[in-house]
């Protein structure tokens, strides 16, 4: 173990997978001698030389193909977006392309391709460069969708990632980059995906959330016990697969859940999981479950205008309460 | 040839521009202006020859590294500078910040986040205005790096196959963040890339007001002509990092210093004398600039928040 950023984590499990298997190698936008806007490739190239560390130009839809290209030809890419927004000007390829070669062709590729970047609020840089995208991702069959909100679960859900012979979309959080944790050293450390991680436990009410708000999530919980109720608070860790028995299992002993994520709260992946819950635990619910998730606007630049337009600490402690009728 | 009129007007341009990004970088500094500002110090000579040639009602599309653009175009300062400070003044109501900075009344249509987004959307506002049998001309203004993203490709096949009145206009600064522009780009000069679409392409220097004003007035009256587009390249340097704080490894100090020597307001000041404006006259543009630069920031400065009650309204256009 040891105490590391979560932008580190991510660069170290890069780095021995590339070590440990020749056909990993990983291309975005200035990931050179840059490091990447958020120094997760920082000083790779020293290591791994620029055939391996590959700096592209500003074409998105061109080199995640080449990716998709590459894993089908036998390479383990990963490509990092600068910001995981870019990925909409690759839509096809992500969509059309990564997603669907493996059913459409009868079974027969292999996509070991690891499409990763950051998302989401806390730098001021508005509406096209600080979205929460994973929902997207969940709705078309066929891509992995993984969310660490720790640096240890960075580490060991990208190993899991990059190990995966299916097209896995990898996202971080900006405002997360800098959180310092312990983190397991040990090259094979990996996260199984599709397996929740019960970050507090308690007996109230279910709240689930993912990247930043399980922090926020976390920091509510402990508000909550202060007025006597006792949240248990779930990171489903990857959204696709998703753990559902870990989820419906928390309700059942709850009998209330609370979904708080940065998307938007319309149609976001909240209403996928109150959805599943409705069905599954229907009998057991107490409450009718409350989704909480970015108002239905292009998220503003101003912060107070940032903040109003996302759920903050209060807002999950409110929509708490409310289900649990306190 | 560029009038005495014309000529002040592109010299004082260029010193708001300079004035407005100095008071960003040091307002940024004492963290009275957050989120992602480019800055386009070094390259003013394009936004500011470029626009002093077309009028509020032609049209431009802009990039992450706009205020040059918005401010050739017409822009006030003042607003312009609350809009990057998150004001309830600002051109966007502080929805937009520097990077989604737009001015409808000036035909400014947007700073664009997304590299090269602008880029097909200056190929429609011209083909609004073909279509519409008008005399407006739009200007998309792109970087060396947009002009990798497909979105380029296809701005440029549109634009010459349907013949609409576009000048697309790269500022070849070099790099695209710390990548050069010979590990990214296949050409050394990204005008040659207009061959493949069938229309003119020049390469100039982005530094020199008169170079640039030649081959854009060449453009303009090809474009109002009805005979299409064309692809002007101008080779220039950003003096600032990509970002505020961007350690820049990946080039060197002298090389920045050496394109300091070739500063396009100074040498563009130095043409003035030649041609017998007064150090006086120059002297007053650049105070003038000064002084609206210093209004706009006390402006930004004590204007309020935005309204967080107005959050959701303009998602849709609703009758009033
Ligand atoms: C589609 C997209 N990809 C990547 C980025 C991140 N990014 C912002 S500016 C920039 C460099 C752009 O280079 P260039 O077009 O040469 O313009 P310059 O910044 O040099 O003015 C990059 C990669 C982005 N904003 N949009
Ligand atoms: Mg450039």
């Amino acid at each position: 173990m040891s105490k590391k950023t979560y932008a580190i984590a991510i660069r170290d499990v890069i780095a021995q997978e590339m070590r440990r298997d020749e056909n990993v190698f990983i291309m975005g936008e200035d990931i050179e001698i840059l490091g990447g806007i958020f120094g997760c490739t920082r000083d790779l190239y020293k290591e791994f030389g620029t055939e391996r560390v590959r700096n592209t130009p500003i074409s998105e839809a061109g080199f995640i193909g080449a990716g998709l290209g590459a894993a089908c030809a036998g390479m383990r890419p990963i490509v990092e977006l600068m910001y995981m927004d870019f990925t909409l000007v690759a839509m096809d390829q992500i969509i059309n392309q990564v997603a669907k070669t493996r059913y459409i062709f009868g079974g027969r590729a292999k996509i070991p391709l690891v499409i990763r970047g950051q998302q989401g609020i806390g730098r001021g840089n508005a509406a096209t460069h600080s979205q929460s995208m994973e929902t997207i991702f969940m709705h078309f069959p066929g891509l992995k969708v993984a969310c660490p909100s720790t640096p240890q679960d960075a580490a060991g859900l990208l190993r899991t990632a990059i190990r995966d012979d299916n097209p896995v979309m990898f996202f971080e959080h900006k405002a997360l980059y800098a959180d310092k944790g312990e983190v397991n050293d040990d090259p094979e450390f990996m996260l199984p995906f599709g397996k929740a991680d019960i970050k507090r436990e308690g007996t109230d009410v279910t709240i689930v959330a993912n990247l930043l708000y399980v922090k926020r999530a976390l920091e509510a919980a402990k508000e909550l016990e202060s007025i006597g109720i006792s949240a248990e608070v779930i990171d489903p860790m990857t959204l696709v697969p998703f753990d559902k028995e870990t989820v419906v299992n928390s309700v059942k002993k709850t009998g209330r859940l609370v979904v708080v994520h940065e998307a938007h709260r319309n149609a976001g992946w909240g209403a996928e999981v109150a959805a599943m819950v409705t069905e599954e635990a229907f009998r057991y619910l107490d409450a009718p479950p409350l989704r909480l998730g970015a108002l239905a606007c292009p998220l503003p630049f101003a912060l107070n205008l940032e903040n109003a337009a996302t759920p903050q600490v209060a807002d999950i402690v409110q929509a708490a309460r409310q289900v649990c009728y306190r | 040839m560029i009038s005495k009129e014309r000529a002040s007007r592109i010299y004082l341009t260029m010193h708001r521009i300079r004035g407005f990004e100095e008071q960003v970088v040091s307002l940024f500094e004492s963290n009275k202006l957050r989120g992602s500002v480019h800055l386009c110090i070094g390259q003013e000579a394009i936004a500011a020859t470029v626009c002093s040639n077309l009028t509020e009602k032609d049209y431009i599309t802009s990039t992450h590294r706009g205020h040059g653009h918005c401010i050739a175009k017409g822009a006030r300062l003042d607003y312009a500078m609350a809009e990057l400070m998150g004001k309830a003044t600002g051109y966007c109501k502080g929805r937009g910040g520097s990077m989604h900075i737009a001015d409808f009344e000036t035909g400014n249509l947007g700073a664009n986040a997304i590299v090269g987004g602008g880029i097909p959307i200056a190929v429609g506002a011209a083909l609004a205005s073909k279509m519409q049998k008008r005399k407006e001309v739009a200007v998309s203004f792109f970087g060396d790096g947009a002009s990798n993203e497909g979105i380029f490709h296809e701005a440029l096949n549109l634009a010459s196959l349907w013949k609409v009145p576009v000048i697309f206009v790269c500022e070849n600064n070099g790099y695209g963040i710390s990548v050069p522009a010979w590990q990214s780009t296949s050409v050394e000069d990204i005008s040659v890339r207009a061959v493949s679409y069938n229309m003119p392409g020049v390469t100039v220097d982005g530094n020199d007001v008169e170079a640039i004003d030649e081959a854009f007035r060449a453009a303009l009256e090809r474009a109002r002509a009805g005979e299409g587009p064309t692809l002007i390249e101008c080779k220039t340097y950003r003096w600032l990092g990509h970002w505020t704080g961007d350690p820049q490894p990946y080039r060197t100090r002298e090389e920045i210093e050496s394109w300091k020597e070739k500063c396009p307001i100074k040498r563009y000041g130095e043409k003035l004398l030649e041609q017998g404006f007064t150090a006086e006259e120059l002297e007053q543009l650049s105070q003038q600039a000064k002084k609206e630069v210093e209004e706009a920031v006390d402006f930004a400065l004590n204007s309020p928040l935005p309204d967080e009650g107005k959050i959701l309204e303009d998602v849709f256009y609703e009758e009033a």
